[in-house]
């Protein structure tokens, strides 16, 4: 094992190396920074010229140069872009984070949607749900990126923002809505006439009583979870949760998640008073995620049984959903605030930048202003990303539910849950759990045309900006790091399939 | 004969001792006396979608290139991509009008059928114009990555050893480059020199690494294969086996993969030409006929909307093409009819059982056995599947 993750280290260091070597003089040979200066008509032509040469060393032999560089990059300093005259460690800083956001959110959510379509989609095989989910995914994936950015940019936002400042809804939109939805929990549930035509009456009635809850009781200007609505939605997470991990006869696992739920409530008005009390930062936000987890993890332990780690898992990641609507709550809380703020001028849903100049505010709003920001990038991303993420567990369920080891799992009479989720579902997901690394760092370089239309300052603005400007270091550094982070998720990649699937052996 | 035979059917009449029932037995009844490429077409036309898909892509090329001519030839339309004109319409809007009974006011296409942009140029002779770059840049990319692939991949997995690790070894380092980034370096490269060929070769360079470990993958097992010792033994050159041999059998991997390779190329190219690092004016392309109106977007959308619909459709019917042709190669596919097609077949047959005198020959025989009563009822039920 430690031979083979260190000969892999080792070969992705030379490969670095290498591609960093040819990279140089690709991109040397393909920027002109003299371009401005050579169309110029300014009397003292040749002198700036001159200038220009000595700055950049353009004189010097290119390998030269690479090798300065190199010793420069090795030693922690990544040079300057000259044309700002920033050092290219400070653009970095802020780039990195920003594409962070933007990817981190957009991959999210992307895998949660695309694996569970994906899947209904293997299962439903054949059906109109399909054939339905197949078409859809095949235009999702055929839409240029900057096309659906600048889209959601012209149309998205200007509509969504007059929306907002006069939110109502019309009955008709409200029940075609519900239709719609309805249809499609028809086409997915499938059965006979009578399942079918239960599903279409529940997708019906909840999404229209829901639309009419939000539009009657002006939920729009001021929206809110609160313990009501946390309960409600905490409890279907906790049936749902417990219907697909354990199956809603382990009594003690349904249990231990209601018990979370109603902990969660019971909590939610302490922690009204904890949040104004103490001055919160994303890192204490995790941590207090990591906290409930953990207490959910807890419960389900005190829970018992023979099997309890079946009931602290499930409780855990009840604890997750519940903690993280408690956090949606609060952000939404300053909504009213937001809305009224100067800087905001009534447009909530932004489309240039990752935040709002002059704001001020607290953590609260500066979150909710971040997720401004990013709702219509993510949203461009995720149309795209879900396309692929949808085609591809549906292919991987296919093959893993043709397996032989499913007929057997069905012929010992195992429940359908326990043969879809168990050995269906988790096989599914080993090929996927590969390619995901390997989709991060791509999107982390490649959210170039999304950050380009939406005007956010990330990595990939980083490396475009520079490219036309002729800046040949920040470049570098865009390039060093994403192939780093390539070769890294190679390795990841091997290693993780290694774990999951015993059949492959590392250290061959 | 250059391709190995097929392996034969198990099936098959002669080696079935009578009475036994060979398990794949309907599906081989399929594929009976067929080569290759017959059952390969045969599928392929099968496929609905892709068929579809086919016929409005060969539309689109040919309105394409008929309609404003290719280089000195002049095409159909009146006007070219670079003319500006007066505007006909207030604000330039498309003359063309929907049939009434769509709300319009009567079918017509006028001369501005796309509108015209501030300048008084016709949007269909520019949307045109860029669908033609966007075409060409799709299949030099795709014969340019096919090429290197190719080559790399098989030299590869033939010679296996150290010529094997160093090219994998490089391929592993095109990798590391996003194909977006390496586009943009490229294609920045190739903006101050030429127009959209140098563009595509270039783009073509970068995008070809899957290929190649997909054919090196192939050719690792196909070298095991008997045929290939068999031409070995002959006397064949070690050029003869790859290029007559294993070639023709890693065709389908090949094909299937650069279709879906060409679809995103389309993409690739309208993306760098809307950042500005791909398709430069004077050259027209759609990502950059996009970029240039999207400001207009709120005063002239449909300078926006025909660039944008016909990446789309162009990506898409590629992308369904590509669907077709991997079920088409891909030997594992079956069509099973769904359930409530089964049912229907299984009502027919017993209709036709019943009112006995009348039926026909498939059932005739189905009660010899089980196995080809199911046969007729696949065989009845597979026609409309697709």
């Amino acid at each position: 094992m430690f031979t083979f993750i260190s000969r892999r280290i080792l070969q992705g260091l030379a490969t670095l190396l290498a591609s960093s070597f040819l990279m140089y003089l690709l991109v040397s040979v393909s920027i002109r920074p003299l371009d401005d200066l050579l169309e110029s008509t300014s009397p003292n032509k040749a002198q700036l010229i001159a200038a220009r040469i000595e700055l950049l060393e353009l004189d010097t032999p290119v390998v030269l140069r690479y090798v300065k560089w190199l010793g420069n990059f090795l030693t922690g300093d990544m040079g300057t872009a000259w044309v700002s005259g920033q050092a290219v460690n400070d653009k970095l800083g802020g780039a990195v984070v920003s594409t962070l956001q933007l990817v981190g959110a957009a991959t999210l959510l992307a895998i949660l949607f695309g694996v569970a379509v994906g899947i209904v989609s293997a299962l439903r095989q054949y059906t109109s749900f399909d054939y339905l989910i197949t078409f859809v995914s095949f235009v999702l994936y055929s839409l240029p990126a900057f096309w659906v950015a600048v889209l959601l940019k012209q149309w998205g936002a200007i509509g969504f923002n007059d929306f907002l400042a006069d939110a109502s809804q019309s009955w008709p939109a409200m029940i075609g809505a519900g239709v719609v939805m309805g249809l499609v929990a028809t086409l997915a549930m499938g059965g006979d006439a009578r399942r079918r035509a239960t599903a279409f009456g529940i997708g019906l009635l909840a999404t229209t009583g829901v639309l009419a809850y939000l539009s009657l009781s002006g939920w729009w200007s001021t929206p809110h979870l609160g313990p009501v609505l946390i309960a409600v939605v905490g409890a279907g997470a906790a049936f749902g949760i417990t219907a697909l991990s354990t199956g809603l006869k382990n009594r003690r696992a349904l249990g231990s998640a209601v018990s979370v739920v109603v902990l969660g409530v019971v909590l939610y008005t302490p922690l009204q008073y904890l949040f104004a009390g103490i001055s919160m930062s994303w890192p204490l936000a995790i941590v207090l995620g990591l906290v409930a987890a953990g207490s959910g993890w807890l419960v389900g332990r005190l829970w018992g049984g023979p099997d309890w780690g079946q009931s602290a898992r499930t409780a855990a990641l009840t604890a997750v959903v519940v903690s993280a609507m408690v956090f949606v709550d609060r952000v939404m809380q300053v909504w009213p605030k937001y809305f009224a703020a100067g800087a905001i001028k009534g447009r909530p849903i932004a489309t240039v930048g990752d935040r709002t100049p002059n704001l001020g505010g607290d953590f609260w709003v500066r979150t909710l202003d971040m997720y401004t920001h990013l709702l219509l990038p993510t949203l461009a991303l995720l149309l795209i990303s879900f396309a692929g993420y949808t085609r591809f567990s549906r292919a991987s369920m296919l093959e893993v539910m043709g397996q032989d080891y499913i007929r057997t799992a069905r012929a010992k009479g195992l429940s359908e849950r326990t043969v879809v989720m168990r050995h269906g579902f988790r096989n599914s997901m080993i090929p996927l759990a590969t390619i995901v690394p390997l989709d991060v760092v791509a999107l982390f370089g490649g959210a170039i045309i999304t950050e380009q239309v939406f005007g956010r300052p990330g990595m990939g603005q980083l490396f475009i900006k520079s490219l036309q400007h002729a800046e040949i270091e920040p470049i570098m550094a865009y390039l060093v790091i994403t192939a780093g982070l390539a070769v890294l998720a190679n390795i990841l990649a091997d290693l993780i399939y290694a774990a999951l699937d015993p059949r492959i052996r590392v250290n061959a | 004969m250059s391709t190995p035979p097929s392996p034969t059917p198990r099936g098959t009449l002669d080696e079935t001792p009578p009475g036994e029932v060979v398990e794949n037995a309907i599906e081989l009844k399929e594929v009976e006396g067929l080569s290759q490429n017959q059952i390969v077409l045969r599928r392929f036309f099968r496929h609905r979608a892709a068929v579809a898909a086919m016929v409005v892509l060969i539309g689109i090329v040919l309105l394409a290139f008929t309609s404003i001519g290719v280089g000195p030839l002049p095409g159909w339309w009146a006007y070219s991509p670079n003319q500006t004109g007066t505007l006909t319409n207030p604000g330039g809007s498309p003359t063309m009008t929907l049939p009434t009974w769509l709300g319009g006011s009567g079918l017509a296409i006028g001369e501005h059928p796309f509108g015209q942009d501030e300048a008084g140029r016709d949007v269909f002779a520019r949307v045109m114009r860029g669908t033609q770059t966007s075409l060409i840049v799709m299949v030099v990319v795709g014969l340019v990555a096919s090429m290197v692939g190719i080559l790399v991949g098989a030299l590869a997995g033939y010679y296996r050893g150290a010529l094997d690790s160093w090219l994998m070894r490089f391929t592993d380092l095109v990798i590391t480059i996003p194909v977006l980034v390496l586009g943009a370096i490229l294609g920045s490269l190739a903006a101050g020199v030429g127009g959209a060929y140098l563009l595509a070769i270039f783009l073509g360079l970068a995008s070809w690494t899957t290929l190649a470990r997909l054919v090196r993958g192939e050719f690792l097992s196909l070298r095991e294969r008997e045929f290939v010792d068999a031409a070995r033994v002959a006397g064949a050159s070690d050029r003869r086996i790859i290029f007559k041999h294993m070639l023709p059998n890693s065709i389908g991997v090949i094909i299937v993969n650069q279709t879906l390779l060409m679809s995103s190329a389309i993409l690739l190219e309208t993306a760098l030409s809307f950042v500005g690092m791909g398709i430069r004016y004077p050259n027209v392309s759609l990502g950059q006929l996009i970029n240039q109106y999207q400001e207009a977007f709120a005063t002239r959308p449909w300078l926006f909307w025909w660039p944008g619909l016909l990446i789309v459709t162009i990506a898409l019917t590629v992308n369904f093409i590509g669907d077709g042709l991997r079920d088409a190669f891909d030997p594992r596919q079956k069509r099973i009819p769904s359930q409530r097609k089964m049912d229907r077949a299984a009502a027919r047959a017993a209709r036709s059982t019943g009112s006995a005198s009348t039926g026909s020959g498939s059932n005739g025989s189905g009660s010899t056995g089980s196995g080809s009563n199911g046969a007729g009822a696949n065989g009845a039920a597979a026609e409309p599947a697709l």
